[in-house]
């Protein structure tokens, strides 16, 4: 009985605790439906995007470059299909028979073999090894025959940069490579859209327009899973191709720019004188930039860096000469502005024997036995450095540069386009103070009146110059590139005090190639559609000594690093002149004989493209 | 009276067939099912190895389950103490010659099954304990020698589980067996008493656990401390339940696990990839089939006549309800990751004997709930 009531109690006891453990295992039910909610209804937001944030990976392509065109939209900077190899290792059954199959294909180096090698160590299995980045179409289909044995290769068509000119647009456009870290560093967009083995430009035009040229990348939305593989492609985002850039350059006359400074080290330069479009720039010698896309070899970068004529050098924009001759124009400007001199104003150049001397120093005339009296139309013609030096002393360097500064001497004629432009040098007294601390002599200024000296110029300040010049003293702006909107207030500002000046000095000008006894009248053309007016410069490249004057060697005795650079300056055609151009050709010899020859093949050429020019697209085509 | 008995004890087959609790056998398919399909989802949708293995395991032993409900109650109550012997003994065979793998030895290879003797010894120590305070006067239960008699009990395997090692499985053994002692009648100043010592001691007991065990104490504490290392496997699971929302993302679209994310996604984190496929109303239907399943099998409790079957069911109900509390808690980040595997969800063979063992004794409690243990 005992047991009765026992057993009694017991069943009491074992349901009571049921109860409260019933209780509890509610509250507990309870606290895990709460944090359920939390998780899935209130946080669900958070979570759903650390979610995709795991599964969805995005990759970027390279973005397709835009293209440069010439002002006939001639394709000067296109893109390619550039037949590539690719490997994704993981997809190769047997890597090392696959890679050796290849490198037979290829005849690849034992050196290129090797890095391959390393850079499949370096990658994730399923990540694309790139063999080869630019194969010829024999071998790409060469290795597509061979696919059958080849499992897992990928004969890949992919797009690149391509120069069809060549050499010819190097210096005006710059070239492409593969983006190093400074790139990325310093250019917001290049970072932006960086994806490995993105070209970008790396000189020139293609490296001032990059913003403008690089495109957008195209997107590719991968799920991935935990490890990084990818699952399934979700998406495709197609980029926009990058802007097409057309250019003022006339490709024709720019290839004849390049013939005729086959072989020598120098520049050209062709300009519209009213709208200041740029028909040619080219600087010699040039480079094949096609060997820069994939990378240059180590061998062909030395041959280029190490030749003498300083292939990598734009001479266009960042050549600083003495103008020599070629400045004599401006100092003519700039008396008659300022009514220094009249344009019957006489000095007499006795040649060697009697050179002008000043406080113990004597300046010569080039012509041994000098030219007798002479006006200014007969010193231009005949390029006499005695007259100058006189009209120099009497102008003073201080009124010559104020003209000189106002014709685009001395500053940048390309505002920011290329970052290798250089201002060049007009010097004044008062800058000499400043950047030597010594005041100015008299001595400088008669040497400045023949463009030695301090003063420095770039051949696309020199075409500048002649154009304002030729254009009746406008100011006008060069550009390169067509269509380009920016506007300037002072656009065909006149640049004189009295416009019947411009007209002498043109005058003078058009004596010197057209008639006998002009410096450059050898060169003359007497069509009068072609004909062109000049000036010649000599520009010495070290001070010449009495010795060096009774020698007076020929140009070929000289050491070439000691020879005179030869320039030539000129507009046409002479009546309605429309082009302007400048030449200069490092340690050519004389001006007169060695550049002003190619003045006339070229304006023969310029001349006759005028009229094709003129009728490409007359809506924006301004017609004066 | 006799002839009462007498007639109770004639109950044929049918009569017990027809006393089984249906309610509770519909739950455990409708649970089956469920696992199935998750078990289908963790294999990418598709039938391959643990799909097959899992429905295989299932099927034997629900249908061991039915079995074990038509044996009297009577005999797995003299089974009590040998069946716990048998399993200590396993655990010892274990210790010695057992399986290793990722780093523990947990199984015995009995050729057609690796068995994990742990998982059994959660289900027959409430059988052992329940059939030593079956027969145990009120006044005894309290007794020194009752208590420790009941502690060797629960700490033998416990030891022998803890040197596998697996800390979580010899937890839950001991919660089981303490379960049991709770609903014997042990003197709630004991538990309270212990409680306030296992806290004041839980820096000693931490300085006794293993570097990897201590990372994860720490993990809990603060899953971003190393989100790549020590709290992947937290951050990915709640990433996972988060990202499933109020229906969640669909029958094999969970992306965490499709994706691989998530770790463990067969056995302990299950769940996670049931809530991320489902969502809060999937989970919250899951917690429902738990919730009635537990609920039936405590209400056989209380319509048993016998001590031993009230005993067994309230603390199997209760020990099924905790391992879902563990289990879930951790998947959520509500406590640190100890393994241990979600009843009938998980994968794992063991697991599955032992849960439908213990479902087969509750039944089998069902159909012989008018007989009474001396």
């Amino acid at each position: 009985m005992i047991n009765i009531s026992d057993s009694a109690t017991k069943l009491n006891s074992l349901n009571r605790r049921m109860f409260i453990i019933a209780t509890a295992k509610i509250v507990i039910l309870g606290g895990i439906v709460s944090r359920l909610f939390f998780l899935q209804v209130k946080e669900n937001k958070k979570y759903l995007t650390l979610s995709d944030k795991n599964r969805i990976r995005e990759w970027k392509l390279p973005p397709i470059r835009g293209e440069f065109k010439d002002y006939f939209g001639n394709t000067i900077a296109g893109n390619f299909e550039a037949y590539q190899l690719h490997i994704i290792p993981e997809e190769v059954e047997d890597f090392r028979y696959v890679i050796y199959r290849v490198k037979e294909l290829l005849e690849l180096s034992e050196k290129k073999f090797q890095k391959i090698l390393k850079k499949k160590n370096e990658i994730k299995p399923w990540e694309t090894l790139i063999v080869a980045d630019n194969l010829s179409w024999e071998k790409f289909s060469k290795i597509n025959n061979h696919l059958y044995d080849l499992n897992g290769v990928k004969p890949v068509i992919s797009i690149s940069r391509d120069y069809p000119y060549k050499e010819n647009f190097t210096h005006v456009l710059g070239y492409v490579s593969q983006a190093n870290e400074n790139d990325v560093l310093t250019n917001e967009n290049i970072k932006e859209k960086f994806v490995p083995g993105l070209k970008v430009g790396k000189t020139g035009l293609e490296r001032s327009f990059e913003k403008r040229l690089i495109g957008s990348n195209s997107v590719e939305r991968y799920e991935v899973n935990a490890y990084g593989r990818r699952i399934s492609q979700l998406a495709f985002q197609k980029g926009d191709k990058g802007e097409t850039i057309k250019l003022t350059i006339d490709t024709k006359i720019q290839e004849l720019a390049n013939e005729l400074l086959k072989e020598k080290a120098g520049s050209i330069c062709v300009m519209d004188i009213y709208t200041g479009a740029i028909i040619a720039m080219h600087s010699s010698p040039s480079f094949d930039p096609n060997s820069f896309v994939f990378g240059i070899s180590q061998d062909e970068w030395q041959l280029i860096r190490n030749n003498p004529m300083k292939p990598l050098v734009n001479k266009s924009l960042s050549g600083n000469y003495s103008p020599g001759s070629t400045i004599k124009p401006i100092v003519a400007l700039s008396a008659l502005e300022n009514e220094v001199i009249g344009k019957d104003f006489t000095v007499q150049c006795k040649g060697h024997k009697n050179p002008l001397e000043l406080y113990g120093q004597t300046y010569h005339c080039w012509k041994k036995e000098g030219h007798g009296f002479v006006n200014l139309r007969e010193a231009m013609k005949q390029s006499c450095d005695t007259y100058f030096y006189e009209v120099a002393r009497r102008l003073g360097v201080d009124r010559l540069s104020v003209t000189a500064k106002k014709f685009g001497l001395g500053q940048k004629v390309f505002k920011d386009i290329f970052d290798n432009e250089k201002k060049g040098l007009v010097p004044n007294t008062e800058w000499k103070k400043n950047a030597l601390g010594r005041n100015w002599v008299l001595g400088e200024t008669i040497i400045t009146g023949i463009g030695q000296g301090f003063i420095q110029t770039t051949p696309i300040q020199l075409c500048l110059m002649t154009a304002q010049i030729a254009n009746g003293g406008y100011k006008i702006y060069p550009r390169i590139v067509a269509n380009d909107e920016s506007q300037y207030e002072d656009k065909f500002t006149p640049l004189y005090k009295n416009s019947r000046n411009i007209k002498i000095v043109q005058d003078a000008m058009f004596s010197s190639t057209n008639e006998v006894r002009g410096t450059s009248y050898r060169s003359r053309l007497n069509d009068l559609k072609y004909q062109f007016a000049g000036k010649t410069g000599t520009s010495q490249v070290k001070k010449i000594t009495e010795r060096d004057r009774e020698l007076d060697l020929k140009t070929f005795q000289i050491p070439y690093e000691e020879r005179d650079h030869a320039l030539f300056i000129a507009f046409g055609p002479y009546i309605n002149p429309r082009y302007a151009l400048s030449i200069i050709i490092e340690h050519g010899g004389s001006g007169g004989t060695v550049a002003a020859p190619l003045a006339k093949e070229l304006f023969k050429m310029i001349v006759d493209r005028h009229e094709i020019r003129k009728n490409y697209d007359n809506k924006k085509y301004l017609d004066i | 009276m006799y002839q009462h008995t007498r007639f109770n004890n004639k109950n044929n087959f049918f009569q017990k067939f027809g006393s089984l609790d249906y309610v509770l056998l519909s739950c455990l398919l409708i649970l089956g099912f469920i696992s199935l399909a998750t078990m289908y989802s963790t294999d990418g949708g598709e039938v391959l190895f643990h799909t097959r293995s899992h429905f295989i395991k299932f099927i034997v032993f629900f249908s061991m389950m039915i079995v074990i409900s038509f044996i009297n109650i009577k005999f797995w109550f003299s089974l009590g103490y040998l069946s716990y012997a048998i399993i200590l003994g396993m655990l010892i065979w274990t210790v010695n010659f057992g399986i290793t793998a990722s780093g523990s030895k947990r199984w015995i290879d009995l050729y057609f099954l690796n068995l994990q003797p742990s998982e059994l010894m959660k289900i027959f120590i409430i059988l052992c304990l329940a059939k030593y305070f079956h027969r145990m006067k009120t006044q005894h239960v309290n007794s020194f020698y009752a208590i420790c008699f009941s502690l060797i009990i629960i700490f033998i395997p416990m030891s022998l589980v803890i040197i596998q090692p697996d800390l979580g499985t010899s937890l839950l053994i001991a919660i089981s067996g303490i379960v049991v002692l709770w609903f014997a009648g042990l003197n709630h100043k004991y538990f309270f008493y212990s409680c306030l010592l296992s806290i004041i001691s839980l820096p000693i007991i931490i300085s006794f656990l293993k570097p990897y065990q201590k990372l994860r104490v720490l993990t809990f504490l603060n899953p971003d401390r190393d989100p790549l290392g020590a709290g992947y496997q937290i951050i990915q699971s709640k990433i996972a339940v988060g990202s499933g929302g109020i229906t969640g993302k669909g029958f094999l679209k969970g992306t965490q696990s499709y994706l691989e994310f998530l770790p463990e996604k067969h056995t302990d984190f299950i769940f996670t990839l049931y809530s991320e496929e489902f969502g809060f109303i999937g989970s919250v239907l899951l917690l429902l089939i738990y919730s009635i399943i537990i609920y039936r099998v405590i209400r056989i409790g209380a319509l048993s006549r016998s001590y031993f079957a009230k005993l067994f069911c309230y603390s199997f109900g209760t020990s099924i309800f905790i391992y879902i509390v563990i289990n879930m808690s951790m998947v959520l980040g509500l406590l640190p990751i100890v393994g241990s595997p979600l009843p009938i969800m998980s994968y794992g063979g063991s697991s599955m004997l032992a849960t439908m063992i213990g479902f087969g004794i509750v039944m089998s409690a069902k159909t012989h709930s008018q007989q009474s243990i001396a």
